[in-house]
């Protein structure tokens, strides 16, 4: 195992690093879309439905199958990169347009009613008092939607961008154990450490969280 | 222009007893799928009841439901496969593997979010634990339950197709030939295959929750916007959002 990593560190570098870019990248477009789609949806109630809906069926397309539908409707060809990002951000899309309509919903109250009474127009109410108020759920989607991006990225190695899904199937082709499993163990460290960084993250951003309990 | 519909729409594809034909795959891929349910439930049903009623190891239901998350799948098929060689039993394991922390950890979570009051009032009833796990806390976490059942079932649709690059059968079949031919329309065909039969799944399931959740159930859990907004930011958002994740 150790003589493994030692032979082969520039090539899983580079597969880690390829890897965090593809499942990060999505998971930022991602969230910076379904803010929009989340607030319309609560702003809107007859949207919530189809949007709910709509999450639903796209969360529960297969991703090798997803990945291999966009190349036409792209217009790029089915080994292209933006196959396996495009793909990812529709899962993040999915998931979390649906958690910020929920938190946005979970936050409507006397904070909101008090926001409107001093006078907050709707923008500045939405992002000086409910947005800070629905971030620990956001939060919840947000790590969710991480730790699935970064498993779900290795499905790629198969239509051409995997990151270290190309050490599995690198590791399978050669019948090489010690390949799939660095593979594995580093992109399970990944998605951890991606999830401590969001708590962490999470507990900056909420400090009220911590001292709510004592009121 | 390519003709991205040609093999879906090939009669030839589509003969009941055809060699490798898309009813045939089809059928493997539903098969293997529902095999896999089964015995991931046998193995995880009882452990999740156990450990939410007695609320003893509840430690490993969680960290199981963790790791189960970050695990990624196409990895573990291929470990598997070339440990054990390529044959189809390593796969199911694989499958299994990957079914059971999502079922698990949402019985176990299902159990532990019944209403202590109506346990309590169960004992106080004379009922036996086995009553009181039956007739209370199981009808009450049969929401969580069966989502936790839906996320295994979509994880496990999803990775037996993945599997077919380690000669798995299924419809997974005519998108990796179709790769390693280069023949789009098959891969194509093999992908709007794949994606139907998953959101068929998916819809077969939701009837399935419909049928079996107490309509009282039902109605605590249906209020989302009617719910008091004073109350504490929405729990059941976040954890509606953790059950929807694993594939």
């Amino acid at each position: 195992m150790i003589t493994y990593v030692r032979n082969n560190h520039v090539e899983i570098v580079d597969n880690l690093v390829q890897h965090v870019w593809l499942s990060l990248l999505p998971v930022v477009i991602g969230a910076l879309l379904a803010l929009p789609v989340g607030y319309l949806a609560v702003r809107k109630r007859w949207l919530y439905q189809p949007v709910v809906n709509a999450g639903a069926i796209i969360y529960s397309i297969p991703s090798l199958a997803l990945f291999l539908i966009l190349p036409p409707l792209l217009g790029v060809g089915y080994l292209s990169a933006l196959n396996v990002i495009v793909g990812l951000t529709l899962y993040t899309l999915a998931l979390l347009s649906r958690t910020v309509a929920d938190a946005l919903i979970s936050v409507q109250g006397q904070a909101t009613q008090a926001a409107r009474a001093m006078g907050y127009r709707p923008i500045r109410q939405l992002f000086g008092v409910e947005l800070p108020m629905a971030l620990p759920v956001l939060f919840a989607g947000l790590r969710v939607a991480t730790v699935a991006n970064i498993s779900l990225v290795s499905v790629g190695a198969l239509v051409g961008s995997g990151g270290l899904g190309n050490l599995f199937t690198g590791g399978f082709q050669l019948g090489f154990v010690e390949a799939i499993i660095v593979g594995i163990v580093l992109s399970m460290l990944l998605a951890g450490l991606c999830d401590v960084g969001l708590v962490l993250l999470q507990r900056w951003l909420t400090p009220w969280t911590r001292t709510g309990a004592r009121t | 222009m390519i003709n991205y519909f040609g093999y879906l729409f090939d009669s030839a594809n589509w003969h009941l007893t055809g060699d490798s034909s898309i009813p045939e795959r089809l059928g493997q891929h539903v098969a293997y799928t529902l095999v896999t349910l089964v015995v991931s439930a046998a193995i995880a049903l009882p452990i999740g009841l156990l450990i939410g009623h007695t609320n003893r190891g509840a430690f490993i239901a969680i960290a199981l439901g963790n790791l189960g998350r970050s695990l990624p799948t196409f990895g573990l098929v291929l470990l598997l496969v070339t440990i054990f060689g390529v044959y189809q039993w390593p796969v199911i394991v694989a499958l299994v593997a990957l079914a059971v922390p999502p079922i698990l950890a949402q019985t176990y979570a299902g159990i532990r979010s019944v209403d202590r009051s109506a346990v309590d009032a169960a004992v106080g009833m004379g009922m036996r634990p086995m009553q009181v796990l039956f007739r209370v806390e199981v009808p009450m976490a049969m929401p969580l339950i069966i989502s936790g059942l839906r996320s295994a079932l979509l994880q496990v649709t999803a990775t037996a197709t993945i599997a077919a690059y380690a000669s798995f059968g299924g419809l997974g079949r005519l998108l990796i030939d179709g790769l390693n031919r280069n023949e789009y329309d098959q891969i194509f065909a093999g992908a709007v295959m794949v994606a139907l039969l998953a959101i068929a799944l998916d819809y077969l399931s939701a009837a399935v929750e419909r049928a079996v959740v107490s309509p009282g159930v039902r109605e605590r859990r249906g209020r989302l916007f009617s719910r008091s907004a004073a109350s504490a930011p929405s729990k059941t958002s976040a954890e509606e959002t953790a059950v929807s994740t694993s594939r």
